[in-house]
């Protein structure tokens, strides 16, 4: 018997900035981890503490945009709370989709954030299936 | 790049001929080397511009070329709006009007060399760098919409700054056209704590060295001479910029279509000029050009702070403002003709010759200064305009050095203490919050800016005046 892939994230190179992937067997799962693939460009997201929970929705007119529209909620609330985010819970019906994002303040010190996103962008924008029916939600974010 | 498809005209310019849906010809301006080595999606992205209605003359790519957002970064179009002409939130780019600013000190090499530690730590401590930083300054919603109009003047007006800076900026200080109705609460929130921060990745304030000078006439009348002692600093509009960029790119996207443009990428997404969506556009976008130059002139007056405390006979006059991420409606003779063009430099620096009549009286004979952010172990320059470059590129040229290695690939090949010991073996001072950052921004990570510059100069986009080498880093 094979076994089922993991869900995972991983980074793929851009020439000025870089790539977030998540993989999962649902879409759901696949774009929580491409929001951990999104916190990992600023820091391990083992080291981000699950103090404080925000709630996020939001509604596109198709599933790719809705990713876009997701990883910018999320570098929203990132910048406008000074947080990071190293847990998520996702929800997506149709084109709509309501989240919960837990994490913690900034700590400098322990973070060593590298890079803030500026935004998530079209380019490489891809939410699919691969040949083992695994979903996939990908694109370059503006660092 | 596979170049095999291009005509070469010169050693530093190079055309792709219109054939297709393109409606002009892209023009390379680079030398073989700097052309190969781009991305073959530069070449994807400078053809899809070509596409876009209303574009006038050709696309273009400067020597720094690279990968982009629709428009490749290194970018120049220009759109006519009696002829269709468009404009694209991707080929301003999300960091609205990042720019360079460079401060004279009146200091030489020998004045900073005993307190450059000191030096460090205090730019350091004084100016807000990284990710979670935030700055001494917190705006309420009335001053948010004054400092979205006025710009570096809002700022000048409120004490950080003299008159004589304005003199020293694009636009005067002030981008005419700012609507801040247009930018949205979201865009206005992310910048509430962020204003007079340098923000992260490639932002940086150094103390540089002019380690050269080459057109010893114009560096006199810049006031720059070998030896001296300069500040560069480079960010951009922070938060509010890339919100404004985030929200128009996904509107532009989605509405492409029912503005009749067919777009060979969605991440080309742009308006018409005199549509409803492309209107606003430009005045959220102008207004976030004037968050960028407020911000330097803040980041400016909090330098100058640093300055007076350490070293009390410094002063720190402007010598000149560039932004590199913009659209701007210019006057360019296109064939003879005067016309009114919005020109997108997405990337790219605005590079006027002597003589235009938007330079400040000091400048109008030696043309705009050009200034080019290098890497943080390697060298920024000072070009100026020329008469040529009107015509070659709507008077544009490069803005830096650009990336050789992503971001992904340096951080697994350096590591960022490495970096900063080599750094200070040669007497590079490097202060940063994040070794992971600094391994990113990594001197290799990098093309040789020298390279470029020379390129540039060849192609007669700019004239070379004055190389400097960092002597303090402080990055974001």
């Amino acid at each position: 018997m094979t076994s089922r892939p993991q869900p995972c994230w991983e980074h793929f190179a851009h020439d000025a900035d870089i790539g977030v992937r998540g993989r999962g067997q649902s879409l759901d799962i696949a774009f929580e981890q491409a929001a951990l693939g999104l916190t990992a460009l600023v820091t391990d997201p083992s080291l981000v503490r699950s103090d404080e929970r925000v709630e996020i929705s939001c509604e596109a007119p198709t599933l790719d945009v809705l990713l876009v529209d997701w990883l910018n909620a999320l570098i929203y609330e990132m910048t406008t709370r000074s947080m990071l985010f190293g847990r998520f819970r996702v929800k997506i019906d149709r084109l709509t989709l309501s989240a919960l994002a837990q994490g913690e303040p900034v700590d400098r010190r322990r973070h060593e954030p590298a890079v803030e996103p500026k935004g998530a962008t079209f380019t490489e924008l891809r939410v699919s299936h691969d040949d083992e029916g695994q979903w996939i939600a990908q694109c370059v974010v503006d660092v | 790049m596979d170049i095999s498809a291009l005509h070469q005209t010169s050693e530093d310019q190079w055309m792709l001929r219109a054939t297709g849906k393109m409606r002009v010809p892209v023009i390379f301006y680079a030398d073989r080397t700097l052309l190969q080595g781009m991305d073959e999606k530069v070449r994807e992205q400078a053809t899809n511009v070509a596409t876009l209605p209303g574009i006038v003359q050709a696309s273009y790519v400067m020597p720094d070329g690279h990968w982009g957002y629709g428009f490749p970064i290194g970018g120049v179009a220009a759109f006519d709006a009696n002829e269709g002409g468009v404009v694209s939130a991707g080929g301003v780019g999300f960091d609205i009007s990042c720019g360079v600013r460079c401060l004279l000190t009146g200091l030489q090499t020998d004045d900073i060399e005993p307190v450059k530690e000191q030096l460090a730590d205090a730019l350091f401590r004084h100016i807000p760098a990284g990710v979670g930083s935030t700055g001494h300054l917190h705006l309420d919603e009335a001053e948010m919409s004054a400092m979205l109009l006025g710009g570096a003047r809002w700022a000048v007006d409120r004490g950080w700054g003299s008159r004589e800076d304005l003199e020293r900026i694009e636009e005067h200080g002030c981008m005419r056209g700012a609507e801040p109705k247009h930018v949205s609460q979201k865009a206005r929130d992310r910048q509430r704590d962020e204003m007079g921060t340098l923000g992260s990745g490639n932002h940086y304030l150094e103390v540089q060295r002019v380690a050269e000078i080459f057109a010893p006439g114009v560096a006199s009348e810049l006031s720059i001479a070998e030896g001296d002692v300069v500040v560069a600093i480079h960010c951009g509009s922070r938060g509010l910029g890339h919100q404004i960029g985030t929200e128009y790119l996904r509107e532009m996207a989605i509405t492409s279509e029912e503005h009749g443009i067919e777009l060979p990428d969605r991440e080309l997404a742009c308006a018409p000029l005199r549509s409803e969506v492309g209107r606003r556009y430009l005045g959220a976008m102008r207004a976030g050009i004037n968050c960028a130059l407020a911000n330097r002139q803040i980041i400016t007056h909090l330098t100058r702070q640093v300055f007076s405390g350490l070293l009390p006979k410094a002063e720190l006059p402007l010598l000149y403002d560039v932004s590199h991420n913009t659209c701007k409606e210019e006057e360019h003779v296109v064939d003879g003709m005067r016309r009114r063009l919005f020109v997108h430099r997405k990337g790219a620096t605005r590079a006027f010759g002597p003589g235009h009549p938007e330079l400040p009286e000091q400048l109008r004979t030696i043309g705009q200064p050009v200034l080019i952010g290098g890497s943080m172990g390697t060298e920024s320059w000072v070009l100026v305009g020329t008469a040529g470059g009107m015509a070659l590129s709507f008077g544009s040229a490069c803005h830096g050095a650009g990336r050789r290695m992503s971001r992904h690939r340096a951080k697994k090949q350096w590591r960022g203490n490495k970096v900063i010991q080599n750094l200070g073996h040669r007497g590079i001072i490097v202060r940063s919050v994040s070794m992971r950052g600094v391994a990113e921004e990594a001197p290799g990570a990098y093309k040789d800016v020298r390279a470029v510059v020379d390129s540039a100069d060849r192609a007669g986009l700019a004239r070379k005046v004055a190389r400097l080498e960092p002597m303090v880093c402080i990055k974001g």
